[in-house]
């Protein structure tokens, strides 16, 4: 059974998406088990994977028994093993979460909304996890699609964002493709550790940089690197809370991890670093993403869109620490996905908490919160907390080796960025906690109120059924704070090549 | 001089395939309509499609069936420079599979930013968000 864990991460999902489906015309109440069930054997494999990888080391699963370079075969190492665990669980937390909401935003189309949700995850398991750069584009594909049919189901305009997003992410996945193209020409073939092992000899060839920077600008589209990253905050403010916390956390991350695994696996280091010497430009594009995203973050007035602006100086962090070119900056970088991950999926099922109970995320909808709503406002202060850096939070050790990494490589504007977008969300943040929690409660029954004395509001919080989530979300928040010692020792130690000091 | 000319007519695949694309691109960043875009975006796919068509090809070669398979003992060795690589086009079988998909997702939502703004022209659709 376990040694069939990395086909049943894809597999499982994929069957369920379209059992989902079904379900939905026949009896709606079965699609949220069936996807539940599905998500959970997928983070229970991908948990166990990483378990097995831990004590064997490399996994290579052959698909239909083919060897590769022939066959696709599935590639489990340290590096993605990590974010396989964190995709799924994050991806089943959130499925938990979500069901309230979605019952409540679409009750008409619960099945097609669980549908959309399951293979979207299967797509993002399998880009993860698979070691055949023809596939991963497959799967990219399938993540992407079925992101714009979980951001259009809000509809308003969501619609809209929605294929504005279209537009650009099928630019992203043609470059990657066209990247790929020009690799399979070098090389005559698709198996990413079969290329790592042709490629050295090639690594003078005009065509085979011209594939590695084409790959990047792709991957750099569907991620939202600064200048490219115009379709990301409409796309995620607009679509339903259920699909936002979903959407939010996983897929810029995971396109993280496809660049570093081009960076690692399929190129080595020596290459991406010293031959073909764009580092520094690139961490100079980081910083702006940082400060750019950092500023325009503190322009909004609407909670959610503040939220997908950090998000864009967060892809500036993680491309940044990638790129120092020393070990530090990328366990850096490799830990800040599966922080990022974990605490941008917090603030936004708060935020879907706030907005299955007040209706809104503008700022004025969030007066007198933490009287309302205190057990969401105390995990969103978590997760904010661990945005801002704030140890013990796992925030703030993924941001120490991203510094580090910075003062290492000599890279002092990075730095500077990074203390910088800290500072700014802390005042992002502090700003929030002071709307909900000294201005008083808005009362909209208008009427003059001389003695100023403002009616106690009562509480009313959101259902069970999402805190306990949003609870678990952030206890291991602190949780993987505190354990950082042992992933960055066992895991992330690892998966980075001894090449790279 | 004449170096330039063979390179460029030596290699024609590729420029026809960049010169598609650019036109793709052009009609998703320029264009005004949504629908335009889409057929832009459509583009920019199926130049792709055409770069790992050409890529496959080779001058005198055939279709990558075995001739004289049956029957015939003296044809033993496959010569792999009498067949096209059949693999850049059963990729491109998946990556248009993968274009129609987006295409129908693309229409589909085209179809509901009617329904919202009835139009289709971004500059008017603007216009009214703008005024909300």
């Amino acid at each position: 059974m376990s040694s069939q864990y990395p086909a049943l991460i894809v597999v499982v999902p994929l069957l369920a998406g379209l059992l989902v489906f079904i379900a939905g015309w026949v009896n709606k109440k079965w699609c949220f088990p069936i996807a539940v069930a599905a998500l959970g054997i997928s983070a229970y494999s991908s948990i166990g994977l990483l378990f097995r990888v831990i004590n064997e080391g490399v996994i290579v699963y052959k698909m239909g028994g083919w060897d590769p370079p022939m066959g696709i075969s599935y590639y489990v190492d340290h590096l993605n093993g990590l974010v396989l665990a964190v995709v799924s669980v994050v991806a089943f937390l959130n499925a938990i979460a979500s069901k309230r909401s979605i019952e409540d935003e679409f009750p008409d189309n619960i099945g097609a909304f669980y549908a959309l949700y399951v293979l979207m995850v299967t797509g993002l398991l399998g880009i993860v996890v698979t070691g055949d750069a023809f596939n991963l584009y497959v799967l990219l594909e399938i993540a992407a699609l079925t992101g714009y049919g979980l951001i259009a189901m809000g509809g308003g305009r969501g619609s809209l964002s929605a294929l504005n997003y279209l537009y650009m992410g099928t630019i992203g996945a043609c470059f990657y493709l066209l990247g790929v193209g020009y690799l399979y020409i070098m090389t005559g073939s698709l198996n990413m550790v079969d290329i790592a092992r042709i490629l050295p000899d090639l690594y003078q060839s005009k065509a085979v940089m011209a594939a590695f920077i084409i790959c990047m600008v792709g991957v750099w589209i569907k991620m939202a690197f600064f200048p490219l990253h115009a379709w990301l905050p409409n796309a995620y403010t607009y679509a339903p809370s259920a699909s936002s916390s979903l959407v939010a956390p996983l897929v810029t991350k995971v396109m993280i991890y496809v660049m570093i695994r081009f960076i690692l696996t399929v190129f080595t280091p020596e290459y991406s670093f010293n031959i073909l010497a764009v580092s520094q430009p690139i961490v100079w594009l980081a910083v702006i993403a940082i400060v750019m995203g950092a500023l325009l973050a503190l322009k909004e007035r609407n909670l959610k869109k503040m939220l997908t602006y950090i998000i864009v100086a967060e892809v500036g962090y993680m491309v940044g620490g990638a790129w120092l070119g020393n070990r530090v900056g990328m366990t850096g970088a490799i830990l800040h996905i599966v922080n990022d991950a974990l605490m941008t999926l917090c603030v936004f099922m708060a935020v879907g908490n706030i907005v299955y109970k007040v209706k809104g995320a503008d700022f004025e909808n969030l007066q007198g919160l933490f009287r309302k709503m205190p057990f969401t406002m105390g995990a969103f202060v978590v997760g904010a907390m661990s945005m801002i850096g704030v140890p013990p939070t796992c925030g703030f050790f993924s941001k120490w080796y991203l510094i580090s990494g910075a003062i290492q490589a000599g890279h002092y504007g990075f730095m500077v960025a990074l203390v910088f977008s800290s500072l700014v969300n802390v005042v992002l943040f502090f700003r929030i906690f002071e709307i909900c929690y000294y201005e008083p409660f808005s009362d909209h029954h208008g009427h003059g109120d001389e003695h100023g004395h403002h009616p106690e509001p009562a509480m009313d919080e959101a259902p069970v059924t999402m805190l306990v989530p949003l609870f678990v979300i952030a206890v291991i928040l602190v949780l993987v704070g505190l354990y950082t010692g042992d992933i960055v020792n066992q895991i992330i130690d690892v998966a980075i090549p001894k090449g790279l000091v | 001089m004449a170096d330039i000319v063979s390179t460029v007519v030596d290699n024609y695949n590729y420029w026809i395939y960049i010169t598609l694309m650019m036109i793709g691109l052009y009609a998703i960043i320029a264009k005004n309509n949504l629908v335009k875009k889409i057929v832009g975006m459509n583009i920019f796919q199926t130049a792709i499609i055409l770069f790992y068509v050409s890529i496959g090809v080779k001058r005198g070669a055939t279709i990558p069936i075995l001739e004289h398979a049956h029957g015939s003992h003296g044809y033993g060795v496959v010569h792999a420079a009498e067949y096209v690589n059949p693999l850049p086009h059963v990729l491109m079988l998946t990556a248009i599979v993968v274009g129609v998909a987006t295409l129908g997702v693309a229409l589909a939502l085209a179809i509901k930013v009617y329904n919202e703004y009835n139009t289709l022209e971004e500059d008017e659709i603007l216009a009214q968000i703008r005024e909300e």
